[in-house]
């Protein structure tokens, strides 16, 4: 499964918006995200990857990029 | 009993900072050459808690103590309880108002009175230890904390320069700076934001917060008075406008000031506690001003209420409309925000009020994104949002200041 195309459709789902071209684009600081969408994304990428992700790990920091997402999901893939 | 020792209260005058800054002397010179000493820390950190809690205050000293073991008993309960693998969550609930209960006792008994046993429960800063203890509690159920050292969690309870009102910091990100020592250059840039917060602090608290909280307010609050009365209905006046402002102002001053000094001693103790303010007045609507306003209350609010709810509900289907379940999650955050600044009316009114201004503007947001195009977006109009923000929220402090009360029905 490709981490890349899966997370953009979750995102794309989310905001209604295709990012492939905005990776490193701050999708918090630009309004395209909230709190609201990040446990929902928390919540489909926890059914498309298998893989565990509780509140206590959302630290905005770290997943506020589609690209920090990606690294966030394939580090907790190879756990 | 009365012990006739001094006691000081935090940041509360200049001379505390003097005494402060020659005990902080010995901390410096170890953080400077990469040392961090521990046991200097630990007595240093007991004198001055000691001193807040000595003489006419020794009663609060013995709740802290006692509430301290309960607290800890809960907590490492229910880590061993995780360790041992279980996790049902109905214990997880039980630890989290088990934790809550002290503090939940201490709001019903400044509302009642008359139900108050002098001295029982009660002491300065309950409410941000709680948020702490529940912290560790919800991070231990999710498996993100999964061993407290008992040492470093009483630090981080009792970490001295925040004791009273915060910021609110976060267990895992104490520990990691308090078990390192910074290198040199950081040790140095950290000291030089450190004094410019102190001196930030003292321009915000004693300066502007004085001027608008004791010099102002007073004068303008028995005009509000007299002329609300003989003007009688609403007893509405140009009075309480200039009541708004000015007691919206001396809040943000006193408030962002004392988070300045905590924040700055934090700093000359190498631990870099979170800011809570960042020009709040300057938000484009009301999410962003809770994003800039008190930011480590109200990102705990949203890490431990909002998030996890929206979480459970979602996972569980309680609430299949987004939208609905977002706004249900708003009601939810600034009701008990408002229950915890105490059970009054103009507590909860200013919970409410928040909760609704903020649904109101995610009901606008929407209609902005679907209408990208028409809605024109300027300098104009980037300073008309600023500008009714700002009012919103000034008019959500005057509910808060408790002054319509006493406006309206002669109590506060």
């Amino acid at each position: 499964m490709d981490t890349k195309k899966e997370v953009l459709s979750i995102l794309k789902d989310l905001t209604s918006e295709d990012l492939s071209d905005k990776m490193d684009e701050n999708i918090f600081a630009n309004g395209l995200m909230d709190s609201m969408a990040s446990v929902q994304m928390l919540l489909n990428l926890q059914d498309k990857f298998n893989i565990d992700v509780p509140v206590s790990e959302f630290d905005r920091k770290e997943w506020d990029t589609p690209n920090k997402i990606v690294a966030k999901v394939d580090s907790l893939r190879n756990e | 009993m009365n012990f006739n020792f001094i006691n000081l209260q935090s940041y509360s005058n200049p001379q505390y900072f003097i005494y402060l800054m020659i005990a902080l002397i010995p901390m410096m010179i170890g953080l400077y050459h990469g040392h961090r000493f521990k046991t200097y820390e630990a007595i240093f950190s007991l004198v001055f808690l000691f001193l807040i809690f000595d003489g006419v205050k020794w009663h609060q000293g013995v709740n802290l103590i006692i509430y301290l073991i309960i607290e800890f008993a809960i907590t490492f309960c229910y880590l061993h309880y995780r360790k041992v693998g279980k996790n049902k969550t109905w214990v997880f609930c039980l630890a989290v108002i088990l934790a809550i209960i002290p503090l939940a006792l201490v709001k019903i008994q400044t509302a009642f009175p008359q139900t108050q046993v002098h001295g029982l429960l009660g002491f300065l800063g309950i409410s941000y230890i709680t948020f702490k203890t529940v912290q560790v509690i919800m991070e231990v159920r999710d498996g993100a904390i999964k061993k407290v050292d008992p040492g470093t969690y009483l630090r981080f309870l009792l970490f001295f320069p925040t004791i009273s009102s915060g910021p609110i910091d976060r267990y895992r990100r104490f520990k990691k700076d308090f078990d390192n020592a910074p290198t040199r250059d950081q040790y140095i840039t950290d000291m030089r934001y450190a004094v410019r917060y102190l001196f930030q602090g003292f321009l915000y608290k004693f300066i502007l917060g004085w001027f608008f909280g004791t010099y102002w307010l007073p004068k303008i609050s028995k005009a509000a008075l007299a002329v609300g009365n003989a003007n009688g209905g609403l007893k509405l006046s140009w009075w309480l406008l200039a009541y708004m402002y000015c007691y919206s102002m001396y809040l943000f001053f006193d408030f962002a000031g004392y988070s300045l000094f905590a924040v700055s001693i934090s700093y000359f103790m190498g631990i870099h506690t979170p800011m809570n303010f960042n020009m709040p007045f300057i938000s484009k609507n009301i999410k962003e001003f809770w994003n800039r306003w008190h930011k480590t209350l109200s990102f705990w609010f949203r890490d431990y209420i909002y998030m996890r709810f929206t979480f459970f509900a979602m996972k569980n289907k309680l609430i299949k409309n987004r939208i609905r379940l977002s706004q249900v999650s708003y009601l939810l955050l600034f009701g008990i925000m408002g229950f915890w600044h105490g059970l009054t009316w103009y507590y909860i009114v200013y919970g409410l009020f928040h909760a609704i201004a903020i649904i109101i503007n995610d009901y606008w947001l929407r209609f902005k994104k679907k209408h990208r195009k028409q809605v024109p977006s300027n300098i104009f109009t980037k300073c008309l949002a600023i500008f009714i923000t700002f009012n919103v929220v000034c008019l959500s402090f005057l509910i808060f200041s408790g002054f319509l009360s006493q406006l309206w029905f002669g109590w506060k």
